[in-house]
């Protein structure tokens, strides 16, 4: 899950990160006021969770506080890849020496997080990963110890900082592993930390996302959590609240299988045969007929699905409850589309039998039951 | 001979006095599996399956000779669990547990590392030499006794492609299920290095999917060893967008990292033969190892 800036920097605050001065608006006014506390000159950031709002124009210098007001109107309520923007953030400018990137990020193929720092800050840093690895210092954290005091150290160091200037550093790259504790980041990040004229060290921007998995030790996050994000679709929404693992596509075969690996086989498979997927359905392992109802209705409710094509290889799952899932479906709302389906493993006999007894045919085999759905509908 | 399962284990259940853990240790048992002890906090004494529960490991070890353990409780309780059968010197440890934090499995490798265990998961359908032992909630019956090693980043569709070697004619010598999630212990180096040591495995079947580089690994590792066994594969995802978890938290594409494509790429270049649909491989297998077959 992510956070706003606004709350990102509130939480390093906490912590005695140093932040910009500044604070949040909703309307330019608000803007305006804030600019007037703050004096000088003032940076308005658009609050949005998705990245690349400074190439989208969501970040904007006000003079003075009738100029800050007039670019916080301009962006409020502006759209940043689909996201409305419903919150700026008015902070002072800061006059800066040189622009740093440092990072907390966890690390997939060494299996810990890993610090990362560049003295080649600013929008960017993926260029610069890109092109000049060599440029960006990565420094393996122990999962167990954590960031030592002389882990942070040595990252200063490999950034050229000295005395003082070390000791400001690597207190900062400590605290930002603080806080990838204390709210189980999976990232943290500041780009840029800006350092200023006179030597020290502020963190200018920072986004922090949360593990989802960790939500149960998070409980201030655990409400927000379930709000919709606007990365999800209306559809993606309604399956996931169902409980179903569920991600949209662009054809029109509607996907249902039980297991990920199942059901992007089956997705591969109708590809394959020339079929195109509407969408990834997975109910999962155990799942009861209710379950299974519910997964068919909210897949044949999307209107871009012209057929429907379920994948079954039954181990903790039985398909005689599989099978009186779709019956139930059929009952009660209706197979609003053609269905083709594939059932195999434990029960499959009995889940045949009444699948029949409801007039619905099933296949044994999934390249048949694949090649069936993708011929259906299209000679 | 298997690895890591097999007639000589005895194992500790975690969470087997809660839903999944009381009905899969009954079926591992009737698979023929030994249950020595159950763990749970709080239920020492009870008895689940004709198997004594205790409260801590150390409990269990008095009266038990346990050697192995498999892990049920959910998700805030896994580190704890994982932790204390490391501490326990118990090997392997098997995680069914999905949706850990990334922090705590972190911590449990780091320290099984430490300790020399190796860790099955998190996230997997476990591990199972068919006809002697099953640690983990796979349908035994769909496995058959032979010498094809099978390991997996999936579940479902392990048991789909096992299910039609079986009808082939083709055992499998151990099947596994690497874990579905970012972080997991056992990656496909590390199985394939236990295989190559198993004389009773003739050939492997990896089963990858899109994200992370496990199946690049694979590659790099059975190009520089000069891989004694052959091996062949299927990689899911071949159709997914890049940008959204498929179902497992570890199964997704960032940006051009992990596609499908580049992981089969890295498998053919190689010489490991990559079935366009799961059904091939037993065609395949026959192909590549003709005496593994009936």
């Amino acid at each position: 899950m992510k956070l706003f800036e606004y709350e990102a920097k509130s939480f390093a605050q906490n912590i005695g990160i140093p932040v910009p001065r500044g604070s949040v608006a909703s309307t330019p006014d608000e803007a305006k006021d804030i600019h007037k506390r703050l004096g000088g000159e003032v940076v308005v950031k658009a609050q949005v969770l998705v990245a690349g709002r400074g190439k989208a124009g969501g970040i904007k210098f006000g003079k003075t506080p009738d100029e800050t007001r007039d670019r916080a109107s301009e962006i409020l309520g502006m759209f940043i890849k689909g996201e409305k923007v419903q919150k700026v953030l008015v902070e002072q400018k800061l006059a800066s020496k040189r622009e740093l990137f440092t990072s907390i990020v966890q690390d997939r193929s060494n299996r810990c997080q890993t610090a990362l720092a560049s003295g080649q800050g600013g929008v960017d840093i993926e260029e610069v990963a890109q092109t000049t690895p060599e440029k960006v210092i990565k420094h393996p954290l122990d999962p167990i110890f954590g960031m030592r005091a002389y882990d942070s150290r040595d990252v200063a160091l490999r950034l050229g900082y000295n005395g003082n200037q070390l000791n400001l550093f690597s207190n900062l790259l400590s605290n930002l592993y603080r806080l990838s504790v204390m709210y189980d980041a999976e990232l943290v990040e500041s780009n840029p930390v800006v350092e200023t004229q006179d030597g020290k060290f502020v963190t200018a921007d920072l986004r922090i996302i949360v593990d989802d998995n960790s939500l149960f030790r998070q409980p201030e996050f655990q409400e927000r959590s379930r709000e919709v994000s606007s990365e999800v679709s209306p559809l993606e929404a309604k399956a996931r609240e169902q409980g179903l693992a569920f991600v949209e596509l662009e054809g029109d075969v509607g996907i249902i299988g039980n297991g990920a690996g199942l059901v992007m086989a089956t997705i591969d498979l109708v590809k394959q045969f020339g079929g195109n997927p509407a969408n990834f359905c997975d109910v999962g392992g155990g799942s009861n007929a209710d379950h299974v109802a519910a997964a068919l209705s909210v897949v044949q409710s999307s209107e871009k699905v012209k057929k429907v094509f379920i994948n079954i290889l039954a181990g903790i799952t039985r398909c005689d409850e599989v099978a009186k899932g779709i019956l139930e479906v059929k009952n009660v709302i209706g197979l609003k589309k053609p269905l083709v389906v594939r059932m195999a493993g434990t029960n499959h006999e009995e889940g045949r039998r009444i699948l029949r007894s409801g007039n619905v045919d099933s296949f044994e085999k999934m390249e048949e039951a694949a090649k069936m759905v993708v011929a259906l509908g299209s000679s | 001979m298997p690895i890591l399962v097999g007639r000589k284990t005895r194992a500790i259940v975690w969470g087997i006095t809660g839903n999944q853990g009381s009905f899969h240790s009954k079926l591992m048992k009737e698979y023929g599996t030994q249950i020595v002890a159950g763990v749970t906090p709080g239920k020492g004494g009870n008895i689940v399956n004709d198997v004594s529960v205790f409260d801590t490991a150390s409990a269990a070890l008095e009266t038990t000779d346990a050697n192995s353990s498999i892990i049920f409780v959910p998700a805030p309780f896994t580190k704890d669990a994982a932790m204390e059968a490391i501490d326990a010197g118990l090997n392997p440890v098997v995680i069914i547990t999905e949706g850990i934090p990334a922090r705590d499995a972190m911590v449990i490798l780091a320290y099984a590392k430490q300790h020399g265990t190796i860790i099955v998961g998190p996230n997997t359908p476990g591990v199972i030499t068919p006809g002697e032992a099953k640690l983990g909630i796979m349908p035994g019956e769909v496995f058959k006794p032979g010498t094809v090693g099978v390991a997996s980043r999936s579940g479902t569709l392990t048991y789909e492609i096992a299910q039609s070697l079986t009808h082939s004619g083709i055992g499998q010598s151990t099947c596994l299920g690497i874990g579905g999630d970012p972080y997991t212990g056992l990656n496909f180096v590390e199985v394939l290095k236990l295989f190559r040591d198993d004389p009773g495995t003739t050939a492997l079947v990896l089963i990858g999917e899109i994200g992370g580089s496990a199946e690049e690994e694979a590659a790099r590792y059975i190009s520089e060893t000069d891989y004694p066994k052959p091996v062949v594969a299927y990689v899911a995802g071949r159709g997914a967008p890049p940008g959204k978890r498929m179902g497992h938290a570890g199964a997704i594409i960032t940006g051009t990292e992990g596609t499908a494509a580049a992981k089969i790429e890295s498998l053919t270049s190689v010489g490991v033969t990559v079935a366009d649909v799961p059904s091939d491989l037993p065609r395949i297998l026959e192909k590549q190892a003709p005496p593994i077959s009936h």
